[in-house]
C-alpha cells in the first residue's frame, strides 16, 4: 500500500471523464474539493458535506459515491466520472437529461448533478425498475426546489414507465 | 404566429445546469494570491468576550489575519436598521456574543484547509451571561437585556385600529380566542453563502462578489458599514445561484466582513459558508406568538378581530426587518371581508439566530393563526368548517376590493375558487375517507386553508411601523420600480438585461417568452443575461428576486421595455416599407405591412438601420436600438395618515383541502389527498408556474410536518446537521393535486400575478385544521412531529 505523509502534498493522479488528470493535494484533501478546485471540475457541488444531501455524487469505477465522503487519495488510479462526461461532445443532452428538461425537473440545478450521476449507476445496473425503486434511490438526494414531482416525472420517462 | 408566452416553453437554463456548466458563485475563477476565510463562531449564546489571544495562530505559515471585533470596528460602521433603536450589529461581535453561531472572529489564509488549522489555535475567553430564549419572557423586566442601551427587549410596539373593533365585540355573539405558535425554519438552499471580495486602496473602493438575492435596498446599507458611496462597492452576482427561498439576502454581512478582510490584508478574500455554519447562523424565519380573538355572530359571520402579534427576530434586527411583520399588513383579514380589526404589532429580541427573510415573509404565521381561528369558531358554534369560511369570504363583485388595513385585492372570486376545489366529489371523497377511518377506530382529519396571496411589496410598507407623525416628518415611502433593458444588435439580435437575481425560477425563459413575442421572434432568439453587475447594470432599492415581485415587476418591465422597442422598430420600418406605422406589425421574424403582408424586411435589416444608417431614421429620432422598461404601479401610495397599507401590488387566491389521518403505530401525520387551487391571474409559463407551486407545497410539508430550529432552554442549538434538521426527501411529499382559475390582474398589463408563496402560507395552516379535526383538539403546534402528536393524542387521552 502506498503510504503518505499526513503533512506532505502528493501527487494524485486519476481518470476524469475519459482524460488523465493528476495534481498536487494534501491527505486530507476532499474529492469534491479535489474535482473542483484542482481539477477545474465545477460541475460537482458540494452541499452538505457530511453526505446527507447528495449534491456532490460522482462516480468512482462506475459506482456512485458521495465525494464530500471520498479523499482525493481514494481516487488515485481509478475511473472517476462527473456530470460534465453525460451529455455527447456537441453538448446534446442524453436521455435523461432531456427527460429532466422536459419536466422541468430542476429549478436551481444546484443538486442534479448528483441527482444524475445516481441515477445513471442505478439505471446501468437496473435498467428497468419500477416507481418505487426509483423513488428509493431519489431519497438519497435532497431537492429543496422542485418538491420532487418533476424529478420523478422524469425519472418514469426516462424508464419508461408510462 | 401564436404567442409564446402563456404556454409551456422548457427553460432555456436547462442544458447547462444539467450538464455541469452552471457558473455559481463558488464555481467562479478568483485572482491567483485569493486569501480564504474561515469564520469562528461563539459557542454561547450570550455571554461577554474577555479576550482574544490569535498569537499561535498568527505564527502558523500560511495565516495572514485574524480579524476581531475590535479591529472591523475601527474601519467600518454598524448596519443600519429599519427601527431608530440602539442595537448595533457589526460584521463580527463587539465586545459581546448574543447567539450561539455569532461571528466572533475571522482568520484568514492561504488556503481554507489552513484558515480552519489556525483557528483552533485562536484562544477566546467568554464569560457567560444569562440567555434570554423564549420571547414572551424576553418581554419581561426580568429577563436578561441583550441590547443594554435599548433598555428593553420588546424594541418595537405599535397598535392598529380599523373599524370599529370595540362595537364589533360588544355586539357579537360570541367572543373567541387563541394563542397560536409558530416555530422557526429555513428553506436552507442546497448552496450555502459565497462572499469574495477586494480592496483597492487606491480610491478606497471594494470589488464584491456574492450569492445575494436582493432586494438591493440592502446594497446602501452594505455601503454605509464599510464608509463608502454606493457606486464605490461595487457588487457583483453570480449567473447561477443553488436556491435562495428569501436566505440569501442574509450573506450582506459577510459582504462586509470579506471585504473589510480584503482591506485588512491587501488581497482579494473569499469565503465559502459550510452546512454547519448555515444551520446555526445564517438565517431563519421568525418565530410569532400570536394572541388572536374574533367576535362572532352564532351564524359564523367573523364582526372583528383583535390580534397581538409578537415576532422573534433572534440576536439582532438586520433590514428589512421586522419586514415578516409587516408584509402582510395590508391583507391581514386574509381572504375574509372583516371591517373591523384590531392589530398589535411586538418585536421582541431573543439570544437566538438572527431572522430575516424567507419565503412566504409573514404569510404563513399570519395564515396559522387566522385559519386555526377560522376552524376554531366552526368548532365552537357547532357549524362546518367550510360553511364559517363560505360565510366570510370577499365576495366576487367587491373587486378592487379595500381591505379593512389597506390591500387594494386587485380581482379575484374567492367563492368560485372554493366551490371549484371542493366540487367534482373531491370534498365527498375526503369524508368519506374521514367516515370510514372513524368507523373503524383510526384518527382522520379534513383540513382547509384560504390564503390571499401578496406579490410585489410596495417599498413603503415597512414604514408602517412608524407612527404617522414620524412618517410625516420623515416623507413618504412607497412604490416599488422594476427595470428591464432591451437591445438589439446590428444583425438583429437581442439581448436582455433584468433586475433581478437568479435562484432557479426560470426568469431567463420567461423574459425571453415576453420580448419574443413582443418583437415577433422565437424565445431562442432572444439572449437573457442575468449576472448582476450593480457599477453597470440597472438596478433600484426594489431589485432583486423577492416576494414574487417578478410576474407583477420585473415581467411587466420586459414587457414595456420590448414594446418600446417594437414601436421604434415599427416607425423605422414604415418609413422604408412606405407604410403609416400603425400599419406595421412584427411578426415571424420580419416587419411587415399589416394590410400586405408581402411588403416586409427582415427583422435585422430594419435593425441594421439604426446602427449603420441613422440617416435613414424618421426624423429626430434618437438612433440607438436599446430601450429600458420602467414600471412603477400607481397603486402602490404610501401608507396613510391612518395607518392603511396596500402592501402589495397583486392579490393571488389560494384554497388548500387536505385529509390526513395519524398512524396508529408511529403517530406520523399522513397525507392521504391534498388539492390545492390557485387563482393566479394569467400564468405566464404552466410549466414554471407549476414547478414554483409544488415546490412552494413541499416547503409547506417541510414546515407543517419536519422542519425546526430548536434551540434549548439555555440558548444551546440543537439541529445543526441535516440529521437533525429534517429536510423531506422524495418520500415525505405527498402528492398534490393542483387546480385553476385565471382572474387577471387590472393592475399589471399581463394580468398575471405571484404563485410561488402561496402554498408556503397555506400548507402549514391546512394540515394544522386537519390535525385539530382528527384529533379534536385546540392547539397544535407545527411541525407536528410524531413526538407532538403523540403528546396531544396523550393529553386527549387518545393513546391506547
Amino acid at each position: 500500500m502506498r503510504r503518505v505523509n499526513k503533512d506532505e502534498k502528493s501527487r494524485i493522479s486519476l481518470t476524469l471523464n475519459g482524460r488523465k488528470m493528476a495534481a498536487e493535494a494534501e491527505p486530507r484533501m476532499l474529492l469534491s474539493d479535489f474535482l473542483r478546485h484542482s481539477l477545474g471540475a465545477t460541475g460537482t457541488h458540494v452541499g452538505c458535506e457530511h453526505g446527507v444531501c447528495g449534491c456532490c455524487t460522482v462516480q468512482i469505477d462506475g459506482t456512485a459515491v458521495r465525494s464530500c465522503l471520498t479523499l482525493a487519495m481514494q481516487a488515485e488510479g481509478r475511473d472517476v466520472k462527473t456530470v460534465e462526461s453525460l451529455a455527447g461532445p456537441n453538448g446534446r443532452l442524453n436521455t435523461l437529461q432531456q427527460a429532466f428538461q422536459k419536466h422541468h425537473a430542476l429549478q436551481c440545478g444546484f443538486c442534479t448533478p448528483g441527482i444524475l450521476m445516481s441515477f445513471t449507476d442505478f439505471l446501468s445496473r437496473n435498467p428497468k425498475p419500477t416507481e418505487e425503486e426509483l423513488r428509493e434511490v431519489l431519497s438519497g438526494h435532497i431537492c429543496r426546489c422542485t418538491g420532487y414531482a418533476g424529478i420523478m416525472a422524469a425519472l418514469k420517462e426516462a424508464v419508461g414507465i408510462s | 404566429m401564436s404567442k409564446r408566452l402563456g404556454t409551456r416553453v422548457v427553460r432555456k437554463e436547462d442544458p447547462a445546469l444539467l450538464s455541469g456548466r452552471g457558473r455559481y458563485a463558488d464555481d467562479l475563477p478568483v485572482p491567483a494570491g485569493t486569501l480564504h476565510a474561515h469564520v469562528i463562531r461563539s459557542p454561547h449564546p450570550h455571554a461577554d468576550i474577555v479576550s482574544i489571544d490569535a498569537t499561535a495562530a498568527l505564527a502558523m505559515e500560511g495565516v495572514w489575519a485574524v480579524i476581531t471585533g475590535v479591529d472591523i470596528k475601527k474601519i467600518s460602521d454598524p448596519f443600519l436598521v429599519a427601527l431608530k433603536s440602539p442595537i448595533h450589529q457589526w460584521s463580527l461581535a463587539v465586545d459581546r456574543v448574543r447567539f450561539a453561531g455569532e461571528p466572533v472572529a475571522l482568520v484568514v489564509a492561504e488556503n481554507r484547509y489552513l484558515a480552519e488549522d489556525a483557528a483552533e489555535a485562536v484562544a477566546i475567553e467568554y464569560t457567560p451571561r444569562e440567555a434570554a430564549i423564549d420571547p414572551v419572557e424576553a418581554c419581561k423586566k426580568s429577563s436578561p437585556l441583550l441590547h443594554a442601551e435599548a433598555k428593553t427587549n420588546e424594541i418595537s410596539v405599535r397598535t392598529f385600529r380599523y373599524g370599529d373593533t370595540k362595537c364589533a365585540f360588544e355586539t357579537a355573539d360570541k367572543v373567541i380566542k387563541l394563542t397560536v405558535d409558530f416555530h422557526r425554519l429555513s428553506f436552507t438552499p442546497m448552496e450555502c453563502f459565497v462572499a469574495v471580495a477586494s480592496h483597492n486602496p487606491a480610491d478606497d473602493s471594494y470589488d464584491c462578489m456574492a450569492n445575494f438575492q436582493g432586494p438591493f435596498s440592502t446594497h446602501p446599507v452594505m455601503a454605509r458599514a464599510l464608509r463608502v458611496p454606493g457606486p464605490k462597492m461595487r457588487l457583483r452576482i453570480p449567473p447561477d445561484s443553488g436556491g435562495s427561498f428569501g436566505i440569501k439576502l442574509s450573506v450582506f454581512p459577510y459582504v462586509v466582513l470579506t471585504a473589510l478582510a480584503a482591506k485588512i490584508t491587501g488581497r482579494t478574500v473569499k469565503w465559502v459558508e459550510d452546512r454547519a455554519e448555515h444551520l446555526l447562523a445564517a438565517s431563519t424565519g421568525p418565530n410569532r406568538v400570536t394572541e388572536i380573538e374574533a367576535a362572532v355572530t352564532k351564524d359564523g359571520k367573523i364582526l372583528g378581530l383583535r390580534m397581538d402579534q409578537l415576532e422573534d427576530y433572534g440576536a439582532f434586527l438586520r433590514a428589512p426587518m421586522p419586514g415578516p411583520l409587516y408584509r402582510m399588513h395590508g391583507a391581514i383579514t386574509g381572504g375574509y371581508d372583516i371591517a373591523n380589526i384590531d392589530v398589535t404589532n411586538r418585536v421582541v429580541l431573543t439570544n437566538k439566530m438572527p431572522a430575516s427573510l424567507i419565503r412566504g415573509f409573514g404569510g404563513p404565521q399570519l395564515y396559522l393563526a387566522l385559519e386555526r381561528m377560522v376552524q376554531r369558531i366552526a368548532i365552537e358554534l357547532g357549524l362546518e368548517h367550510l360553511d364559517v369560511i363560505r360565510r366570510n369570504l370577499v365576495q366576487p363583485e367587491k373587486f378592487p376590493y379595500r381591505a379593512a388595513a389597506g390591500g387594494l385585492y386587485d380581482s379575484g372570486d374567492y367563492p368560485r375558487a372554493v366551490e371549484t376545489a371542493v366540487g367534482d366529489g373531491r370534498l365527498d371523497y375526503l369524508k368519506k375517507r374521514r367516515d370510514e377511518a372513524r368507523e373503524a377506530g383510526r384518527k382522520y382529519g379534513i383540513g382547509f386553508a384560504v390564503v390571499v396571496e401578496p406579490a410585489m411589496s410596495n417599498m413603503g410598507y415597512l414604514s408602517t411601523l412608524l407612527t404617522p407623525e414620524t412618517r410625516e416628518k420623515a416623507g413618504p415611502k412607497n412604490g416599488a420600480t422594476s427595470m428591464v433593458t432591451v437591445n438589439v444588435d446590428p444583425l438583429g439580435a437581442v439581448s436582455v438585461t433584468a433586475d433581478v437575481t437568479v435562484q432557479g425560477q426560470g426568469h431567463e425563459t420567461v423574459l425571453s417568452q415576453i420580448v419574443a413575442d413582443r418583437l415577433g421572434l422565437q424565445p431562442g432568439d432572444i439572449d437573457v443575461t442575468l449576472e448582476m453587475d450593480t457599477a453597470k447594470d440597472q438596478w433600484s432599492i426594489a431589485a432583486g428576486t423577492y416576494s414574487c415581485r417578478f410576474t407583477p415587476g420585473t415581467a411587466v418591465a420586459a414587457h414595456m421595455a420590448a414594446g418600446q422597442l417594437a414601436d421604434k422598430l415599427k416607425r423605422i420600418a414604415a418609413k422604408q416599407l412606405n407604410v403609416m406605422a400603425a400599419d406595421v406589425e412584427l411578426a415571424d421574424g420580419k416587419i411587415r405591412s399589416i394590410s400586405n403582408p408581402d411588403n416586409a424586411l427582415p427583422f435585422g435589416r430594419v435593425a441594421g438601420t439604426s446602427h449603420w444608417s441613422p440617416v435613414m431614421l424618421p426624423d429626430g429620432m434618437v438612433p440607438a436600438l436599446s430601450e429600458t422598461g420602467v414600471w412603477n404601479p400607481p397603486e402602490l401610495e404610501p401608507p396613510s395618515s391612518d395607518d392603511r397599507i396596500n402592501t402589495s401590488l397583486t392579490y393571488g387566491f389560494v384554497f388548500d383541502m387536505c385529509g390526513i389521518e395519524i398512524d396508529p403505530v408511529t403517530y406520523q401525520v399522513k397525507v392521504d389527498r391534498y388539492t390545492s387551487m390557485h387563482d393566479a391571474g394569467k400564468i405566464l409559463n404552466p410549466l414554471i408556474a407549476d414547478g414554483q407551486m409544488r415546490g412552494a407545497f413541499a416547503q409547506g410539508i417541510a414546515c407543517a410536518l419536519y422542519e425546526e430550529f430548536v434551540t434549548n432552554e439555555e440558548g444551546a442549538f440543537l439541529t445543526g446537521t441535516f440529521a437533525d434538521y429534517l429536510v423531506p426527501t422524495v418520500s415525505e411529499v405527498p402528492p398534490v393535486e393542483m387546480l385553476h382559475i385565471e382572474s387577471p390582474s387590472p393592475f399589471t398589463p399581463l394580468g398575471a400575478k405571484g404563485l410561488a408563496e402561496g402554498n408556503c402560507m397555506s400548507v402549514p395552516a391546512c394540515i394544522a385544521n386537519a390535525i385539530a379535526d382528527a384529533l379534536g383538539v385546540k392547539d397544535v403546534r407545527l411541525p407536528a412531529t410524531p413526538r407532538r402528536i403523540h403528546a396531544l393524542m396523550a393529553s386527549n387521552g387518545g393513546v391506547r
